[in-house]
């Protein structure tokens, strides 16, 4: 659904268009040079480590820090220069930013108290709204008498109040404990697709971006690294930056072989990756730790190779195994294998196994990038 | 990597944008014309002769040359250092016992420790000489040396300051970690060590603050050498003799540069401490509990019973000698000398004067500079004005009240002057109060707004509230006991303060202050004792009035306030 979404967008015009943004801080380059289109009723995530500018690009976006120089233009609108008030947003930040002393009702209602609305639709609309976040009873409370779940409902509702046609979230469950935060996740999903509203969310979290968002904005160092489906993000990362930073990534140092192989020490793989580059060249290696194949694995397996079980951590669900490819240096890999893999192969610690790294599964970067990301 | 192509986006100014902007426009001026007009005007009459021409430095020249003047350096630095030491170490071990022992009654101890806030500094400066003086009950104590001269002031500054300085150690010294201290008695460390190693590092940061606070406010002080200091000449009472003795305006201007150099020092070298400090206590601290240990409770409920009672003393005996007929002769009690329209000095319409210049600071300021907090810390955008703003509120805390009013002189009684019509006013007054205690006030107003969510202003963008609207339905009431604050800290300091409005008071708009000055002078004592009680009393119901309206507010809003 997310793809059709992204494919069906390709024709219409975006409705949020990010052209050339550039934010400087004094000296300091926040944001270089950023494009981007988002379309009407996605949700997308601004994903990455903090200082990477998905803060910075959603503040410009809403007008609270105007970037340096670029355009951005909202439903065939110029808003570039101008200031939030005259823009068309809501916005929820992590802090929830409730005015203490207002009730619930009145902080949904801050918005639509100031349009001059009758008195009853306000209430009609508050009503709505309470129910809508599933606070219908809690209208007469004090945002200090709930729970932090519950704020930042509020906080949602006051922001959809005016019906903006753009929804910012500004990290809104990072302050939140851990279930409470899983429950939100799909609540704030589920409520996007009701409405319909263009959202979107600055998270440094991964794994809510790749449960929440449509498409996600991999961002690091003020410059995009890969836009793309959660699905296209985790299987197909652009970089290695990407590649470490959404989900866990083995980093293998390798060289080219020449025709689609690639050559650690003893043993030689193909890969898809592979074939553009010449023979000689140094390559990183890359594969998922629950890509490494253990069950059915034979000598005549292709891409197969011995290794040594090094380590092997509980972690639950499954083991992380830490491994060693015979007449291989350096380079451990890691792999996770299901309770029940450990338990049928008889996989312990000392062991020999036979592993495969299956061709479409192993991603190749030129150099040895794998060294630059932040482990 | 940016191309040249693109240019530089010009944010559009919304609404908000510009009423904030002309506000803090208007603030600024005000400050402007308040603070830094009346110094420039200052500074250059101290580079002219009597007839107006400029004479370079030759009126400093003059200065130096006289031994009298230079003299009055050295004593106010030496009484202003042992003042100043003095009341450091009483007052760091009553904020010990406050804060590390289990005493008993510390809110009244703490409450005891406030009162010399609520008089004029002339009025324990009165007290001492019925205690002290030629006639006094106990000047056997003194072992014949005269309370006139450098000890009436060391005793009379101590007791002006001592809240001052108790306060700042007392907040220092509740903010401390209670790990370390489990930490270093787990390693074995004495008490001895602990104290060393611990707790004064733990407040240093609180004790340079108090040190320069306590000089700058000794240095800078009137009252008590005027009334105590004998033959014994300091630089504030230099400045008022130059002035308002000899008319020697000129002279006066060079005297009020030369105090200035010690405050405005001070003011830097405080400031530099206060950024150093901010890191001090994290989130994760845990307040430290004191155990119970007889001995050393016991001492330390003798030494602040001891330090109260001699706080409270001061004040009853200036509430007696204002009572009795006439000291030491006739003591039987009498109103006679709160009979203030029989005397000089301005009689009860000073007191009116007085209450009605303190309401209209307090009202006034508390407007201006709430308004003006509010810009520095809250209009977005615009950094150049609010860095501006917040260099104008601070720059009245470097200037010694009797500069400010010598520097108003100069400013407002310019016939070139257009504002010249405010000389001898009510409006004058109250101006120069609210710029002389502009910084405290504007401080606390800063410290409330940054504990409020740095996104509000933000949302109500987003939902397109004018920002006005928002300012007075959420920042002002979060903001009303930090506001009340500031009224009351505005009101009670308008009402004690002499020095600045000693320049400016007309016959007609004569204060209650400055009538305990003249009737001291004057030799009415007792009826300069007796109005100090009214402004005692006045300013003691006011903060009660505060406690009470506080703790009202507190009650109703307990429901959004708690967490």
């Amino acid at each position: 659904m997310a793809n059709d979404t992204a494919k069906q967008a390709d024709d219409k015009r975006a409705y949020l268009e990010i052209r050339d943004v550039v934010k400087k801080f004094g000296e300091f380059t926040a944001l270089k040079d950023i494009s981007l289109d988002i379309f009407e009723g996605e949700f997308v995530c601004f994903l990455g480590p903090s200082g990477c500018g998905k803060t910075t690009l959603l503040r410009a976006i809403a007008g609270l820090d105007i970037q340096t120089s670029g355009r951005i233009v909202q439903a065939g609108r110029d808003i570039s220069a101008l200031p939030p008030s005259e823009r068309d947003f809501g916005i929820v930040f992590q802090s929830y930013a409730l005015f203490p002393n207002l009730t619930v009702r009145r902080n949904v209602a801050y918005g639509l108290e100031n349009r001059r609305r009758p008195k009853a639709e306000v209430e009609a609309r508050v009503k709505e709204l309470l129910a809508l976040v599933g606070l219908p009873d809690q209208g007469d409370k004090y945002p200090a008498q709930l729970s932090g779940g519950q704020q930042q409902r509020v906080a949602l509702a006051r922001a959809l109040a005016t019906s903006p046609g753009l929804l910012l979230l500004d990290e809104p469950l990072s302050a939140l404990d851990a279930k409470v935060r899983m429950h939100l996740r799909h609540e704030v999903r589920q409520l996007q697709n009701k409405l319909g509203v263009t959202t979107i969310m600055v998270t440094h979290d991964q794994e809510e971006a790749l449960t929440m968002a449509d498409r996600i904005v991999v961002m690091n160092h003020g410059v995009i690294e890969q836009v793309g489906t959660p699905e296209e993000i985790y299987g197909h990362p652009a970089s290695p930056f990407v590649a470490d930073f959404v989900g866990t990534m083995n980093f293998i140092e390798a060289v080219a072989g020449g025709e689609g192989r690639i050559r650690l020490d003893g043993v030689e793989l193909a890969a898809r990756g592979a074939e553009g580059i010449a023979a000689g060249t140094p390559v990183t290696l890359c594969v998922r730790p629950e890509d490494v194949v253990a069950r059915g694995v034979g000598e005549a397996t292709p891409n197969s190779f011995a290794a040594e079980v090094q380590e092997l951590e509980f972690l639950g669900s499954f083991f992380r195994a830490y491994l060693r490819a015979a007449g291989v240096r350096g380079t451990e890999i890691r792999a996770d294998f299901s309770v029940n893999l450990v338990r049928d192969l008889g996989i312990r610690e000392g062991m020999t196994a036979r592993l495969a790294l299956p061709t479409e599964r192993i991603l190749v970067f030129a150099g040895r990038a794998g060294a630059a990301p932040a482990a | 990597m940016q191309t040249a192509a693109s240019p530089r986006v010009r944010p559009r100014l919304g609404t908000d944008d510009w009423i904030l902007r002309g506000t803090m426009l208007a603030v600024a001026a005000l400050l402007f014309v308040g603070i830094l007009l009346p110094l420039y005007a200052l500074l250059s009459k101290s580079f002219q002769g009597p007839d107006g021409g400029f004479v370079g430095l030759a009126n400093y020249a003059n200065y130096f040359s006289n031994p009298a003047l230079v003299y009055s350096i050295q004593n106010s630095v030496t009484v202003t250092t042992v003042a100043t030491v003095i009341t450091l170490v009483l007052a760091f071990f009553y904020a010990y016992g406050l804060t590390r022992t289990c005493i008993p009654c510390k809110s009244l101890f703490k409450g005891i420790a406030l009162v010399p806030i609520l008089m004029p500094s002339l009025l324990p400066a009165i007290s001492l000489v019925y205690f002290f003086g030629n006639q006094g009950i106990a000047k056997e104590l003194l072992f014949g040396n005269s309370i006139y001269g450098p000890i009436g002031i060391v005793m009379g500054e101590a007791y002006y300051v001592f809240p001052h300085v108790m306060t700042i150690l007392l907040i220092a010294m509740s903010m401390s970690d209670a790990r370390l201290y489990e930490a270093a008695t787990s390693l074995g460390a004495s008490r001895t060590r602990i104290f060393f190693t611990v707790t004064l590092p733990g407040i240093r940061y609180g004790l340079v603050s108090a040190f320069f606070v306590a000089f700058t406010l000794i240095i800078t002080d009137f009252g008590v050498p005027k009334v105590i200091g004998g033959q014994y000449n300091v630089l504030a009472t230099d400045v008022y003799k130059q002035v308002v003795g000899r008319h020697d305006f000129e002279m006066g201007a060079v005297v009020s540069m030369v105090l200035l150099v010690p405050a405005v020092i001070a003011f830097f070298a405080d400031r530099i401490v206060q950024r150093r400090q901010t890191a001090a206590l994290t989130a994760r601290s845990v307040p430290y509990q004191p155990q119970p240990s007889r001995g050393r409770d016991l001492f330390y409920l003798i030494y602040c019973s001891l330090i109260g009672a001699m706080i409270l003393a001061v004040l009853a005996m200036a509430a007696y000698a204002s009572l009795v007929r006439l000291w030491p002769y006739n003591l039987s009690f009498t109103t006679y000398h709160y009979q203030f329209d029989l005397r000089d000095g301005g009689g009860w319409a000073a007191y009116r004067n007085s209450i009605e210049m303190a309401s209209w600071t307090a009202l006034i300021g508390t407007v201006i500079i709430f308004v003006g907090a509010y810009l520095v810390e809250k209009a977005k955008g615009f950094r150049e004005g609010r860095a501006v703003l917040q260099f104008l509120a601070m720059v009245p805390m470097a200037v010694p009240g009797l500069v400010l009013g010598l520097a108003y002189v100069f400013f407002f009684n310019s016939p070139a002057n257009p504002l010249n019509f405010l000389y001898h006013t009510m409006t004058i007054l109250v101006i120069c109060t609210v710029t002389h205690f502009y910084t405290v006030a504007h401080l606390t107003g800063v410290t409330a707004l940054k504990q409020m969510d740095p996104e509000f202003e933000a949302v109500s963008a987003s939902l397109k509230v004018p920002v006005y609207k928002t300012f007075w339905r959420v920042t002002v009431p979060v903001c009303v006991p930090a506001i009340l604050d500031v009224s009351m800290y505005l009101f009670v300091n308008a009402m004690t303060t002499v020095s600045a409005v000693v320049f400016l008071y007309s016959p007609d708009t004569a204060l209650a202050s400055v009538a305990v000055l003249n009737m001291d002078d004057a030799g009415e004592i007792a009826s300069a004792a007796a109005m100090g009680m009214m402004i005692v009393v006045t300013s003691a119901g006011v903060r009660l009035l505060h406690a009470i309206l506080t703790r009202g507010i507190a009650r109703r809003t307990q429901a959004w306030r708690k967490r």
